[in-house]
């Protein structure tokens, strides 16, 4: 029953590859703008909490949609990215970045929660021994988020996994290219004779799911007994 | 090297204004919560920008708001010990250790790291993450990463407020080796009584923002006029040396000219010690005591009768270089004539020895 065929082979691998993608190129905007929102005060904090924010409510089309604006071949953002070799529209790098929009506003709470249960007397002290801002940040702050930003990680690669609508309304569902794991689900049960595939690859979805929640367990766990609690 | 303090800084209907120097030597900054303590040593540490002030190390500028000059606290090289330890949780206590040690770079003079276990006995634990150290063993772990980051100036908000009496037991004498042991300035702020009659060997008296008195320990804490360690532990602190030791079992010690006796010390001839006599155990008298079992009784003046709220009165007595603190009645006060000038007899009923 498990015998996948190269298409759905094929859907698996580009699934795993969008999300690992999408989840490596937010961390490090994710991890800045947690930091933002959860130490700085600056004009249009709550407009920037508000945009990151916006994946989560709006319908997933529409966020489609509004990369589709942004980033088509022919919009503006679009068009000066092409000019430098950097294309989105139709390919899985569209599927990556729609993924990384949609997963991120749930790497940012989960980063921002546990920057912000951070002792800031902590990165003081660190101050006073000879550290700079930078240096405190990588030497205290990173290091005493890790488990947050492990949990965002994860949970934003699950939710890179899962994507559908934005994915599908930016970049179609182009077998071998963006066709990822629900995209392939959902082409299976459109056609007769169909679900047996379909099944194969929920099945899959499923194992997969579990795999990355255990994962993420397993190393907050490990994490948390390093960093100890004070 | 000196620290120089001169602020000002208005807060919340606070208003601080203070001034003090603090010399190599242990500097306590004694007041109650809320005369601007705490304040006073964040501003000297960086981590609060004062409206006004100056504040200077042997000479270098750390803050002259008049020049528009702070240097940023991570620059100021200091070693910072504060109340509750502050160690670095993810870090073991090694790593908390040289934390400070590897900002101040290849070219920093000061302690090494077995120098640093060694005086304040945590080799033991330097495996060891914080979570698996006591109160006391966190506390001497903070004292030794702020002294290995090689600082010209120690900071020390209440470090043993957190304590019970048997860890405070357990760190004092680290703490007084280090005052002996490291020429820093060390600035510390307590309202513990105790502490400050043990460590202090200049006192600067906070009250309300202002700097009430301020000078070397054995000058403010027999100030009858202060009395910063309470009506129960006012008295002088003297500094003795031993001069030897009688075959029925006593040690002769000098303090500032004039001969002590005390149950014997297991000190050698030579050595110092610091005493600390509590004003109510000074009786004056205004002829030599004869027939009188205290074997303590030293000739000297009054230099000033401050009379308190209620039956009680303070007097100053200078005999030799020492200064002593006697509380006795205003009746006494009144019979006997205390007055400045006078010659009178300090009986000591008791002397206790701050360093053992």
């Amino acid at each position: 029953m498990l015998d996948l065929g190269p298409e759905e082979w094929t859907a698996v691998r580009l699934s795993l590859q969008v999300a690992a993608w999408a989840t490596l190129a937010s961390l490090p905007p994710g991890i800045l703008v947690a930091v933002a929102l959860a130490r700085w005060s600056f004009p249009g904090k709550q407009l920037l909490n508000g945009l990151v924010h916006l994946p989560l409510i709006l319908p997933p089309v529409v966020t489609g949609y509004l990369l589709l604006l942004t980033f088509g071949t022919n919009a503006p953002v679009g068009a000066a990215l092409k000019e430098i070799g950097i294309v989105f529209a139709f390919r899985w790098t569209g599927a990556a970045l729609a993924a990384a929009v949609m997963a991120f506003p749930l790497m940012v709470r989960a980063i921002r929660l546990s920057v912000e249960a951070i002792d800031p007397r902590l990165e003081e002290a660190a101050a006073t021994l000879g550290a700079s801002r930078g240096w405190v940040f990588l030497t205290v702050t990173l290091p005493l988020a890790l488990p947050g930003i492990l949990a965002g990680a994860v949970l934003a690669f699950a939710k890179a996994m899962g994507e559908f609508g934005a994915t599908i309304t930016f970049v179609s569902n182009i077998p071998g290219q963006t066709q990822t794991l629900p995209s392939a689900i959902y082409t299976f049960l459109q056609v007769p004779g169909g679900e047996d595939a379909a099944l194969r690859l929920v099945l899959i979805s499923v194992a997969l799911a579990m795999g990355a929640l255990l994962l993420s367990e397993v190393l907050a766990r490990r994490v948390a007994r390093r960093v100890g609690a004070a | 090297m000196t620290l120089e303090v001169a602020l000002r800084h208005r807060f919340g209907g606070f208003d601080l204004d203070v001034a003090f120097e603090a010399p190599p030597g242990l500097t306590v900054l004694f007041g109650r919560s809320g005369s601007g303590k705490t304040t006073v040593i964040n501003a000297v540490a960086g981590l609060l920008r004062p409206q006004a002030g100056r504040i200077a190390v042997g000479g270098e500028v750390l803050l002259d708001t008049a020049r528009g000059l702070s240097v940023p606290v991570h620059r100021r090289r200091l070693g910072y010990v504060f109340q509750e330890g502050r160690l670095f949780p993810h870090l073991t206590v090694r790593q908390n250790l040289l934390y400070g040690r590897w900002f101040a770079g290849a070219g920093a003079t000061g302690p090494t790291l077995d120098e640093v276990t060694d005086l304040l006995g945590i080799g033991p634990l330097l495996d060891r993450r914080p979570a698996r150290l006591s109160g006391g063993e966190k506390q001497r772990v903070a004292i030794g990463r702020a002294l290995l980051a090689a600082p010209r100036l120690v900071l020390a908000d209440e470090p043993l407020a957190a304590l019970d009496a048997a860890r405070k037991a357990e760190i004092l004498p680290y703490l007084e080796r280090l005052r002996d042991e490291m020429r820093l300035p060390i600035l510390y702020v307590s309202h513990a009584p105790a502490e400050v009659a043990r460590l202090a060997t200049t006192v600067v008296v906070l009250e309300a923002g202002r700097v009430l008195l301020t000078g070397p320990a054995a000058e403010v804490l027999s100030d009858p006029g202060v009395t910063p360690l309470g009506p129960r532990a006012a008295g002088a602190v003297l500094s003795a040396r031993v001069s030897g030791h009688t075959e029925d079992g006593l040690t002769e010690l000098d303090a500032g000219g004039q001969t002590l006796l005390l149950p014997r010390l297991p000190r050698a001839p030579g050595e110092t010690v610091r005493l600390h006599v509590r004003a109510q155990d000074v009786m004056l008298a205004v002829e030599e005591p004869r027939g009188i079992s205290a074997l303590n009784v030293l000739p000297g003046t009054v230099a000033e009768v401050r009379m308190g709220d209620g039956p009680g009165a303070l007097v100053q007595v200078t005999t030799g270089e020492a200064r002593l603190l006697a509380r006795v009645t205003q009746r006494s006060v009144t019979t006997l004539a205390l007055a400045p000038g006078r010659p009178v007899f300090a009986v000591l009923k008791a002397v206790s020895v701050e360093k053992d």
